[in-house]
This record gives C-alpha cells, structure tokens and sequence, in this order.
C-alpha cells in the first residue's frame, strides 16, 4: 500500500489525519480514494502537485505507484 | 549513473544565433512591420483603486486616423482556466488585468485601447477618451491590506488553502501550512533562539526588450499573433480565451526575446492587439514603452518574513517558525507557497510551523520572477541563520554543513532528496580562496544559500537529417540565452555529426508539439531530453537503414560515433564488397533508396527536475561617509548537475547574482500614498550597471541528475537566490548591523550606521540622514 | 509638415522624411528599416539605441531624426567589413558575451567607440565607459572580459 502524506494545511479537511495508507495502482486511482474518504479535500486537490518516492510530477495522472511507494502532495511550484 | 564521457556536451561552440544577435540582423517583438498595420495604444487608469462610472469613447472614435477602439465590455467575461505551464491562472483575471471591466486596481492597468494608423494618432485619440471615476482608497501593504476594515480590492475574493479567519470580505488570497514535529518542544531544546522581521520591495525582471507584438485577425476570426514571449503555447491559449476566439484558428509565431526571467509567461498585449485588428481588420502592432513596463506588468511581490530559528550549542538546529505574507499585485497568486516550501529547504529540522498569506494589494498583478518565491525566503532564513552561527561563533559555512540535507533526508516541503549537491557545493565553498582571503577596510564578506526546484513539464522535438547528414532540429522554445546551442550540442553529441552542421530552430505553435514556456530552468532539463530522445530515434533509423544497404538484421550492426559498424562477414547488397562501416553523411546519403527522409521525434512530459542547490561569498565594502556600497569580490557556486555549454551555464549564475546583488542592494518600486509609481524608469529604479560590479567568479559543481540521460538539473533561477542574504550577511560583517529591510540603499544604510554611532557616542536619539 | 534629411550612413548616402519630434532611433528603425537599433527605455537610460553620430557615442532615442541632417551616422548593421565581423562582433560570440542579445548591439557600439578612443582601457575604464548600457542577463562578466580580450587581438594585430 502507498502511503500518501497530507500537507498539515489540510487538516481541517481530513479532520487531522497526517497520513493515510493507500492501495491503488496508479496516482489518478489514489487521489479517487482520497476525495472518496475526505470529500471536503477534493477543492484543494486540484491544485496539487505529487512527490512519488521524491520526484515531484505537476500532473501525475497515470504515474504507476509502488507498493511501499511514498506519496507527498505538494503545491505547485511555477517556475520564471 | 555510470561516468559517461561526452565529446561534445561539456565544450564551449559559437552559439548557431549568434552572428544575427552581433550585426543586429535578429527580429525582435518590435522589430517586424506588416503591410498596412495600424498602431494600438492604451489608455491606462491614473488610480491606484476606483470605480469606473463610465466610459465615452465616441470622441476617440471619431478622431482622425482611429480605426478601432476597444474597452473591458468588448471582451468576454470567462471565469476558464488556462495552464501557464507550471501553474493555472484565472483567465478572468488575467483579462482584467490587461482591461479593466467596472473597477480598477492598480495605477496604470488598462482601461482603453485605440488602433490607428500612426502612434501618434493613436495616442493623441486616447486623450479623447472621457473616463469617469469613483475613486478609492487604495490599500499598499500587507499590513494595510490585512487591517480590520481595509478596503477590499475584490467582493468576491475567497480564500484559498488552509484559512483560519472568516474565508470572504478579505483581501486575504490565499493561506497556506507546512509543518512537522513539535515546535514549542524543539524550541525548549534549544540553546539559542534568533527571531526577526524582514521586509523586501516591490522589484522588477527588469529585460531590456519592452513588451511588443503584432497580430492580425481575418474576416474568418483566424489569428496570427508576433510577438516576444517565453511562452508561445500560453500566449496562443491565452489570447483566444481572452479575446474570445478558438484556439485552433491562432497562430503564434515568437520573435527572438529580449530577456524575460518569468514576466513573458502571461499576456498582457496580444488580445488587445487581436481584438482591436478583428475590429478593424488590419493588422495592430503594439509595443509598450518602459514607463508602462514598470507600472503595469511582472514586478515580483513585495514581502513580509517573519522568522524564528532556534540551536543548540553546537549548532544542530532544532526548531523552525516561518510567516510569509506577500503582495500579490492586484489579482491573487503571489509565489508565497514556493517562498514556504524554499524557506527551510537546506536543512534537516526536526521541528518547525510555516504559515504563507497570499495578499492582494493595490499594486500591478506579480509575475513570476526567476526561482519565483524564494529569494525574499531564503533571504530572511540565510539572515538568521547567519546570526545563529554568531552567537554560537561558528563559521558559516560549518554550521550549514552541520544541518545541511542529504540524499534520504526528507525535505522540509515534503518528500525525500534523491541524490543533491548540497554538501558539494558547501565543501567547494569552504575550500575556495575567496572564503579565506582577507577583508579590506570597511569591508565585510557574507555567505548564503539558494535553492531551487527546477522544472519539466512538456516538451516535444523534431530532428530532420538532410541527405549531406547534417541535421535540423527544432523546439517550441524561445531561446533566451543559449538554448538553441545547447540543443544543437545534444544531437550532435548522439549523432556525431559536427555540432556546426547542426541547425537548432524555434518553432511557432503550428509546427512545434506543444511545448511548456522557457522557463522554470527546464528547457535544457525538458526540451533537452526530448533532443536527446529524437536524436536516439533518428540513430536507430540509421541502424536500420545500414542494415539494409548489408541485407543482414539491425539488430546485427551496431553504433560507435558517428559510425554504424557491420557484423562480421556482412557484404555490402549492391556491390557484394566486404562491408565498411558507415557515417552518418554515407547512410543520409543512400536515404531515398533505403526507405526515404530519416526524421527522429520525441515528445514526453518530464516531472519537475529537481532540487537546485547553490552557494554564493559576498565581499561588500560600505562607505561610512555615505552609505554606499559596493561588491567588491563575488563567487558563486552551484550544483548544475551537468553543464551542457559551460559558458552559457557561468552566464546565467553570473546574471542571477547580478539580477540579486541589484536586489539586495538598490532596486525597489517607490510609492507615493496614492499608489503611484514614483521611479518608472531606469534612471530611477536603478539596476545593476557594469560599474557597480565585480567579476563574478563562479564554480560549476556537478552532481548528476538521475532524471536526465546527461545529468542535467537546470541552472537558471537557483542563482538569484543567495545574493539576497549573501550581500546582507556582508553588510552585517561590515557595519555590525543586521538590515532587515531590503534594498540596502545608502539613505538606509546611512540613517543605521548614524544611529549606531549616536547610540555610541551616548547621543539621545538616532540622527536620519536622507531617509 | 514633412522635413527632408539628407544624411549618411554607414557610410551610404540615405535620406528620409519625417516629422520634426520624431527621434532617430524611431527614424532608423521605423523608416530605414535599420532595427539592429533598438529601444529599451526611450530616455537615454538602457544604451540599447547606442548608435555613433560624426563618430560620438550617443543614445539614438534622445537625437531628433532631423539633427541626422548632413551628419553621418553608424549603427550595429555598418560594423561589420563585407563578410568579415568587426573583432568585437567575434569575440563577443567566443567569450559567449551575449544571452538574450538585446542589448548587444548597443554594447558593441558603444565598445566601438571606447576602443576608438582608447585602443587599451582598463577594466575600471571600460566598466565606466559601458555603464550606460543595460545588460539584465550577463552580469556584465563575460561582456567586459569580450571588450578587453578585443582590444588585446586588435592590438596584437596592430603590432603585427
């Protein structure tokens, strides 16, 4: 199961859950779950990019995940 | 990554656009003139925050020459949004920023646009335009925008992210949170605890080309639009949302670009410009002066940093607190999320709360300004850290050393570091000459970090062989300072064929696959790699096609070179000699008997390149009698990964630093109480001249990237980074003063200096001079 | 009322109309089609217009188009010799002295004119004498190193 790490930002969407272990085989079937499970995160969602085992993806869709992979929502990051 | 030595990646060859950059002869934004093209101009608002009664246009309209005139109600109302390639903007606000609807919100957004057939005219029908305003107070600052009861920029403003206050009736955008462990806990532990407050100015990318473009628009709505962008997807994108208009009927073709460092992303001239041609159906050329430069596109936000660092006696840093608030202009998306998630980057901190407010303020919208974010950041940690390493009389250097990440530290925005240069760069730091070289006489030398993400994205290239093997290879990126070479580099390093015959092109919208902006440091990381991948295409083409000309399987023959060697015993088909190996011109050559035209195409969409780290020694020496300063000995280094063209690898440390220094020591927008930019030019906004500064040394440290074939991780945005805390740090070694307010110009340099020797001299009082 | 001005350059007889407030930069760029010339700040300030005037150095946005009459006048496009650069041309391309390459060809002018009038500056002297103009992508570095390395070949080949 990936593990999926929340900003602390969030908290007052995920009713304080830091963390959440995820079965799913791509990033596009874990973000599914996780607007499934905390429904009030799905606004902030949209504007995130994912860190799969520290590389950061803006738009990571389809990027397969691991079974011990380590997921980090991050923002996104615009660059000059 | 195994040791890959390269023949032609590493060398420094004539840039193939640089003979049409030395006689003149490369076309800029305003340097092309179409049949029968009118002249847009605008009309621009003297408030910084009104109302907009009403607008009367039929004089302008009337005038002589004027063939179109264009306001706010012209043009849809689209709340869309539209990928900048790294970030998404409103196109809503994005519209209004380039024309008002019924408010405007910072002196100098426009209001009107008139196209006719002379400047002159055009300009001369903009005073027949009769705007009646209903003007407010404009609120400056974060503090004033913040305080209870400010006047509000946008009713309908809500904030975003982790808000804690009531989320409407606030000019507060955006807020947002990172944390980790136990702050209060990490703060009792520690030893020492130093905590300030910084300020840093309103500046400006400062390119030397002013915005300009051409377009025209046909009786069919189709749109052709010239113009100097570091984006020509976003511009395409952008001016068909914009200017109401299908993104398939627009074409945008990009001149050469005269700098841009993040405020070329979005568009602030081409809709108008298609819009007013739609009217008038004639071509609109438009090009802003640098009065309008200043007051109304990309500055980067002025900021508030508020920062609280706490150490152990032996320099182990053990907990962190971070408030940024900074200005976003006029429409929210300031770069506050990155100056959080850069603040701490360096070190390893066990425990430490950021919080980050996106403020909109009466100011024109921010544009994203080279490593957007993290200068103001890191300037306030790298001043802290600094006053840490005092305290505890460490060196500089040694105490980074002692916190400094490492490849499996997890970041302090989140996820772990694969392999980086941080260490590197420190250990090159602390060995160079300059770092233990003497300090002269009123001199002092400061020392800071930079860091970076650098960025992927989209990214696509085509690679045509001509039957003489020589190879044309063209991109979707504007070539700011050197791409192109570097591209050429990269095929001829997987063909080997002579980087001269090489011929690297821009391409606009229609013949480039789409391609994200120049920018975010990812052209050579991104577009390289698609290069990098099309040139390998090509190369399993000319296996195949040697093959052929031996009738034996391409998996049999093999590549070395430039070559394509036989197996063993091949006959060549026609002539039934033993077979020789191949050059590329030899296989090119044969290409319309063995299958026609070689072409190799790559497209891919590369994640973020990642972390950038660099290091910079200041020596600034401080005239007591007058405040001024000046940089007296620079070196900055920074891991590149892999430097592709060294030369234009040094160039860009060598104007980020520059681009800082400017920064740190005298570049701000200076306000009068009605909003008003009083400095909008370059006489007055002072940057950097070739007298104000030293040579800057710069050492190139490479820690391969894993996620490039070469190692490449982007260089151009890490290195405006340091010089911000680097030239304070300096100043603090110089005077004995810590500044927390940036720019170090000399009327503030000299009021600190005067009151530090009133304090002395047990005067009463400090004494002001100049300020 | 159209003013006619008879002028010279690079070396060529030219002439031209233009309206009495017009400036030369927008004489060269927008009636000669001469926009090696460019416009940065339309205030003397950036040093991009640089254009050499009876051999002066000056900014081409604070010179009247009329002033250009019985003048004569070079721009980046009368550097070079036929088909051979001017050495500053080359070695601003060898030390990589140029990124975006705006303010090029207002540098390489106004090195013109330094080297004419001082074959051997110093560093400090050349640092002064391009000091009105505008780099935002170099950090000067590379362009004064080109400046000084030019005029260290011209002078060899004067020696020659």
């Amino acid at each position: 199961m990936a593990t999926v790490y929340l900003p602390s930002g969030f908290a007052q969407f995920t009713g304080g859950v830091e963390s959440v272990a995820i079965e799913a085989p791509r990033v596009a079937e874990l973000l599914a779950a996780l607007r499934t499970r905390f429904p009030a995160l799905a606004d902030q969602l949209d504007e995130m990019a994912v860190a799969i085992d520290g590389t950061i993806y803006a738009e990571p869709g389809y990027q397969p995940l691991r079974a011990d992979s380590d997921v980090h929502l991050v923002p996104r990051i615009a660059g000059g | 990554m195994s040791e890959r030595t390269f023949e032609v990646v590493g060398t420094r060859p004539v840039r193939h656009d640089g003979v049409d950059k030395v006689t003149g002869r490369a076309a800029y934004g305003a340097d092309a003139n179409w049949p029968g093209m009118l002249h847009g101009a605008l009309l621009r608002s003297p408030h910084a925050h009104a109302r907009i009664v009403s607008i009367d246009t039929r004089a302008a309209a009337a005038a002589p020459g004027v063939k179109a005139v264009l306001i706010g109600a012209d043009l849809p109302d689209t709340h869309a949004t539209i990928s900048l390639g790294e970030a998404a903007m409103d196109v809503r606000d994005m519209s209004h920023n380039l024309m008002a609807r019924d408010k405007v919100v910072y002196h100098g957004q426009p209001v009107a646009a008139v196209a006719a057939t002379t400047l002159d005219a055009a300009r001369e029908a903009l005073g027949r335009i009769v705007v009646q305003y209903e003007v407010l107070t404009p609120v400056l600052t974060v503090d004033e925008a913040l305080a209870p009861g400010a006047p509000l920029l946008h009713d309908d403003l809500v904030t975003k992210g982790a808000a804690v206050g009531p989320k409407t009736g606030t000019n507060l955008a955006g807020r947002y949170e990172f944390k980790r462990g136990d702050v209060a806990a990490g703060f009792q532990e520690a030893d020492t605890i130093v905590e300030r407050e910084f300020r840093t100015a309103t500046v400006h990318q400062g390119y030397i080309e002013p915005h300009a473009c051409i377009a025209r628009c046909g009786e069919d709505g189709r749109a052709v639009v010239w113009c100097s962008t570091q984006g020509p997807f976003v511009v395409r994108d952008a001016t068909a949302a914009i200017a109401g208009l299908d993104a398939a009927h627009v074409k945008v073709i990009p001149s050469e670009i005269g700098g841009g460092f993040g405020g070329k992303i979005v568009v602030y001239l081409e809709p108008i410009a298609v819009a007013l041609s739609r009217k008038a159906q004639r071509p609109v050329k438009m090009v802003m002066s640098r009065d309008e430069v200043f007051r109304a596109t990309g500055p980067t936000s002025g900021t508030k940093v508020h920062v609280r660092i706490g150490a152990r006696r032996d320099g182990t840093i053990v907990a962190a607190r971070v408030s940024l608030w900074y200005e976003a202009g006029a429409f929210r998306g300031s770069p506050v999320g990155a100056g959080a998630m850069c603040a701490l980057a360096p070190y390893t901190i066990p425990n430490f709360f950021i919080d980050a407010h996106d403020v909109v303020v009466n100011k024109p919208k921010v544009a994203a300004y080279r490593a957007p974010g993290s200068p103001m950041a890191m300037f306030a940690v790298e001043s802290v850290i600094d006053e840490i390493a005092r305290e505890l009389k460490m060196d500089p250097i040694d105490l980074r050393l002692k916190n400094a990440a490492a490849e499996g530290d997890q970041a302090a925005y989140g996820p772990k570091f694969g392999p980086i240069g941080l260490r590197a760069v420190l250990d090159a730091a602390k060995r160079h000459p300059h770092w233990s070289a003497p300090v002269g006489p009123n001199q002092g030398r400061g020392f800071a970090l930079g860091f970076w993400f650098n960025g992927g994205m989209n990214s696509a290239a085509t690679i045509t062989l001509g039957a003489d093997g020589s190879a044309a290879v063209f991109t979707g990126n504007p070539d700011i300072g050197g791409t192109r070479a570097a591209q050429a580099m990269m095929v001829a390093e997987e063909l080997g064929v002579d980087v001269d015959r090489v011929r690297p092109t821009v391409a606009d919208t229609d013949t480039a696959g789409y391609t994200d902006v120049t920018g975010g440091s990812r052209v050579c990381f991104a577009t390289g790699m698609a290069v990098i991948q099309a040139a390998q295409e090509v190369r399993e083409e000319l296996k195949r096609r040697a093959a052929k000309m031996w009738n034996v399987a391409p998996e049999q023959v093999t590549w070395e070179r430039g070559r394509v060697l036989p197996p063993a015993g091949a006959k060549d088909a026609k002539s039934g000699a033993d077979a020789q190996p191949l050059t590329v011109a030899q296989i090119a050559a044969r290409m319309t008997h063995t299958g026609g035209p070689i072409v190799g195409r790559a497209a891919l969409y590369a994640p973020m390149a990642g972390p950038g780290f660099g290091a910079h020694i200041c020596d600034l020496e401080v005239d007591p009698e007058t405040g001024r300063s000046r940089v007296v000995r620079y070196t900055a280094l920074q891991d590149v990964g892999k430097a592709v063209h060294p030369s234009y690898v040094e160039g860009q440390i060598q104007g980020g630093a520059a681009q800082g220094i400017g920064w740190a020591l005298n570049e701000e927008y200076v306000y009068n109480r009605d909003g008003v930019m009083e400095n909008a030019g370059f006489l007055d906004y002072r940057m950097p001249v070739a007298s104000d500064l030293p040579f800057i040394d710069t050492v190139i440290v490479e820690v391969p990237n894993p996620l490039h074939p070469y190692g490449v991780r982007g260089v151009g945005e890490v290195p405006i980074v340091p010089p911000l805390g680097a030239v304070a740090n300096a100043m603090r070694s110089a005077t004995g003063i810590r500044f927390t307010e940036l720019p170090l110009s000399p009327p503030r340099v000299l009021e600190q200096i005067a009151g530090v020797d009133a304090r002395r001299e047990g005067r009463p009082g400090t004494v002001a001079v100049g300020a | 009322m159209k003013l006619h001005i008879n002028t010279t350059i690079n070396g060529e007889p030219a002439e031209f109309l233009c309206d009495g407030h017009e400036t030369l930069v927008s004489a060269l760029r927008n009636t000669l089609g001469l926009t090696g010339t460019k416009e940065g700040c339309s205030t003397g300030d950036c040093g991009a217009c640089s254009v050499l005037l009876d051999g002066r150095l000056v900014p081409s946005c604070l010179v009247l188009a009329p002033e250009a009459h019985g003048r004569s006048i070079t721009t980046i496009e009368g550097i070079a010799s036929g088909d051979t650069l001017h050495p500053l041309q080359r070695v601003f391309l060898e030390d990589a002295a140029l990124q975006c390459g705006v303010c090029t060809p207002g540098f390489i002018i106004a090195a013109k004119a330094l080297l004419d009038a001082n074959p051997n500056p110093t560093e400090a002297q050349a640092r002064f004498w391009l000091a009105g103009n505008l780099c935002r992508c170099t950090g000067y570095d590379k362009i004064i190193r080109a400046v000084l390395d030019t005029a260290a070949t011209m002078n060899e080949a004067a020696a020659v």
